[in-house]
């Protein structure tokens, strides 16, 4: 009798403290609200290190919702005015020297980004975490010197990416400040933090992220760094089509 | 006694015919197959060292470890200043440098959209130095440029007849190669296709570019950088150097390689790579291997026919007994007998397998549906090669064999009782 109220006990308790842990999809749906806009210009430095360089690549991008990306590369001397569009899940990238537009299909998808810690999938997964994944809640963490509610998410597909991936939200900000992503086994595949915030357009958003693949031993990590970003601002549909990148 | 042996085997081929044709069948089989077996060495040590692993290949420690798979990020950087080192200090080596590439090949339609795509691997070498040892290497000069013609500039490429037929590719054509620079960038590179060639080696022949070095560096973002530097024996043979090679390799691993620097140069020759050493183990093994066992199969039709020799001999050997020839004596004569019968079968057995051999290494036979899906650097046609030891083989289990043979044949005659020869000769 003793130990049927002992369980009882201990299952009240758990069910008490998995209540007190706030919905995991309500937790995505408040950071995608901190992250995302109708519309987004952005101007950004990507800076990757591996062990025998470092280099600096810039980029000015427009975003119209999660399916319309334009990007335009700006320094340095080689790779100035290419350019890369994306729509819905395809994507286009436009070499001013070849003037050849080539679309990024299949397991081009998975190649490096310049060289980056990170590939096109992953740039191209992170906008539809809402419509790939499940979200659970599974506990609390400080990262950062921030309090983070820690959230599981897992694939609702087979043909996604990461399999499982734990992101570090932070409590106040809904800002996710820590990203692991996992492959099928379980396997830490990359890593991603949020080391620096900022204050615009009246929300937090992040400063300064860094990326790790950790399976590659040459790379010694990618930082993504904002210089500016506008929200809400006019962009023309015609910045959206194939033919823009030729401009 | 010599001249007198002879001269009883000729007059009485009976007693020769047979051990002659085995031994000259014996020999033709070890002449050829010895031939066919060095031919099939000199191919694979000739094609893997002109396509693939030089008779010596300089590379970055980086890259030597990840050799499986194209790293052109770990790539030699200052490439014409390490040129110049290794010119001056090993200046019997011929030095050139490669870069080695993938990606995509995409062929536009006339209105610069996607025609056809499909992967490929590419390979940068030397193509516009007059003289360049990368001429011979691939042997443009000679037959591999079926259709249209050399490169003359960094932007143009030869590209691997076969593929060009399956893509619907033709001379002239815009060839935009889409793949990685040196830093991890994609590259999208226009180069035009002026030739198109096929080198007999399946593994080249499926999807191959090949540009000029110094395109490809274009290309690829990696000037005076190269993934490696390969060094040729001016006389192109490996063969003759291999000590000498050990010792080179050991002389500039000691003096620029270091363990802890994994961007410090390493070479490897010839015999360090694609597991050469141990495959040239095993072709020896396989030759000596194949000597013995028609030694040993030999010996026991030699024997067999030397007993029947003795048997139907029995009756002269008595008589030469019983008139007072010594055993020994006896014995001496019928090896003495042995020796010119094994040299006469080795002698038209080698003739024979040199003349066989000699077709082989002229003509060769074509084995390129074995090696369809293989990715393998075996050239297509297989040939044979005579070299000096196809020449003289033949003789060792000719000459053994026979010898060896009649010994233990003749054992029996030591058993002969002298006091009962009469007898058995019903004298």
């Amino acid at each position: 009798m003793k130990a049927k109220k002992l369980i009882t006990l201990l299952l009240c308790s758990v069910m008490i403290v998995f209540a007190a842990y706030p919905d995991g999809r309500e937790l995505i749906k408040k950071m995608d609200k901190i992250m995302a806009s109708d519309t987004q210009k952005m101007t950004s430095k990507m800076i990757i290190s591996t062990n025998r360089t470092s280099r600096t690549i810039e980029t000015r991008s427009y975003t119209k919702g999660e399916d319309y990306s334009f990007t335009e590369y700006l320094a340095p001397a080689r790779e100035e005015g290419i350019k890369m569009l994306k729509i819905g899940d395809d994507l286009w990238t436009y070499d001013p020297d070849a003037d050849r537009t080539i679309s990024i299909s299949g397991h081009m998808l998975r190649q490096s980004i310049n060289g980056s810690d990170l590939s096109y999938e992953d740039m191209m997964s992170d906008e539809t975490i809402n419509e790939d994944y499940t979200a659970k809640t599974v506990g609390e963490e400080v990262v950062f010197e921030r309090s983070c509610w820690l959230i599981e998410l897992t694939a609702l597909r087979a043909d996604i990416a990461y399999p499982t991936r734990k992101l570090w939200i932070d409590k106040e900000r809904y800002l996710p400040l820590r990203g692991e992503y996992y492959a099928k086994s379980g396997k830490l595949l990359k890593r991603m933090e949020i080391r620096q915030v900022m204050q615009t357009g009246g929300r937090w958003f992040p400063k300064e992220m860094h990326y790790q693949d950790v399976l590659n031993k040459k790379s010694q990590g990618t930082s993504f760094i904002i210089e500016s970003v506008e929200f809400d601002v006019d962009i023309p549909t015609y910045m959206f089509t194939k033919a823009a990148l030729k401009k | 006694m010599f001249k007198f042996l002879v001269k009883g085997l000729l007059r009485d081929p009976s007693r020769s015919r047979f051990p002659v044709i085995i031994v000259a069948i014996g020999i033709f089989l070890v002449v050829f197959l010895q031939a066919f077996m060095m031919g099939m060495i000199k191919d694979v040590i000739n094609v893997t060292a002109k396509m693939d692993s030089g008779h010596f290949k300089v590379m970055t420690r980086a890259y030597e470890e990840l050799s499986s798979v194209v790293s052109n990020d770990l790539a030699i950087m200052d490439v014409d200043v390490m040129l110049d080192d290794l010119r001056d200090e090993y200046p019997d080596i011929i030095w050139t440098p490669r870069i080695r590439f993938g990606g995509l090949i995409d062929i536009p339609d006339e209105n610069g959209e996607t025609r056809v795509q499909a992967p490929i691997s590419g390979l940068g070498i030397d193509l516009l130095t007059p003289g360049s040892i990368e001429l011979d290497n691939f042997n443009f000069a000679d037959t591999s440029v079926l259709e249209g013609r050399m490169p003359q500039k960094p932007n143009e490429i030869l590209l691997s007849a076969q593929f060009a037929e399956q893509a619907g590719v033709k001379i002239g054509d815009q060839a935009t190669l889409v793949g990685a620079t040196m830093y991890g960038s994609m590259t999208i590179h226009n180069f035009t296709v002026c030739g198109l060639v096929e080198f007999g080696i399946s593994a080249m022949d499926k999807g191959s570019m090949i540009v000029d070095i110094e395109g490809v560096r274009q290309a690829l973002d990696m000037d005076d950088c190269a993934g490696e530097i390969l060094g040729y024996y001016k006389d192109m043979n490996y063969g003759d150097h291999r000590d000498e090679a050990e010792d080179m390799r050991d002389d500039f691993n000691a003096k620029y390689s270091d363990e802890n620097d994994e961007f410090s140069p390493i070479m490897l020759n010839f015999m360090d790579q694609n597991g050469m050493r141990s495959l040239m183990v095993t072709m020896d093994s396989a030759i000596y291997g194949m000597l013995f066992l028609f030694m040993l199969v030999m010996f026991i039709v030699l024997w067999n026919a030397g007993l029947l020799n003795g048997i139907r001999r029995y009756s002269e050997v008595g008589l030469r007994l019983a008139i007072g020839e010594e055993k020994k004596h006896l014995i001496r004569s019928m090896l003495l007998e042995s020796l010119v019968v094994g040299f006469m079968g080795s002698l038209i057995g080698t003739l024979l397998g040199l003349g066989a051999a000699w077709y082989f290494q002229v003509y060769g036979i074509d084995a390129s549906y074995a090696f369809d899906s293989s990715s393998i650097m075996f050239a297509n046609v297989f040939r044979a090669k005579i070299t000096g030891q196809t020449l003289y083989i033949g003789f060792i289990p000719g000459l053994l064999a026979t010898f060896l043979g009649t010994w233990m044949a003749s054992r029996g005659i030591k058993k002969r009782q002298t006091a009962q020869l009469f007898k058995e000769l019903e004298v």
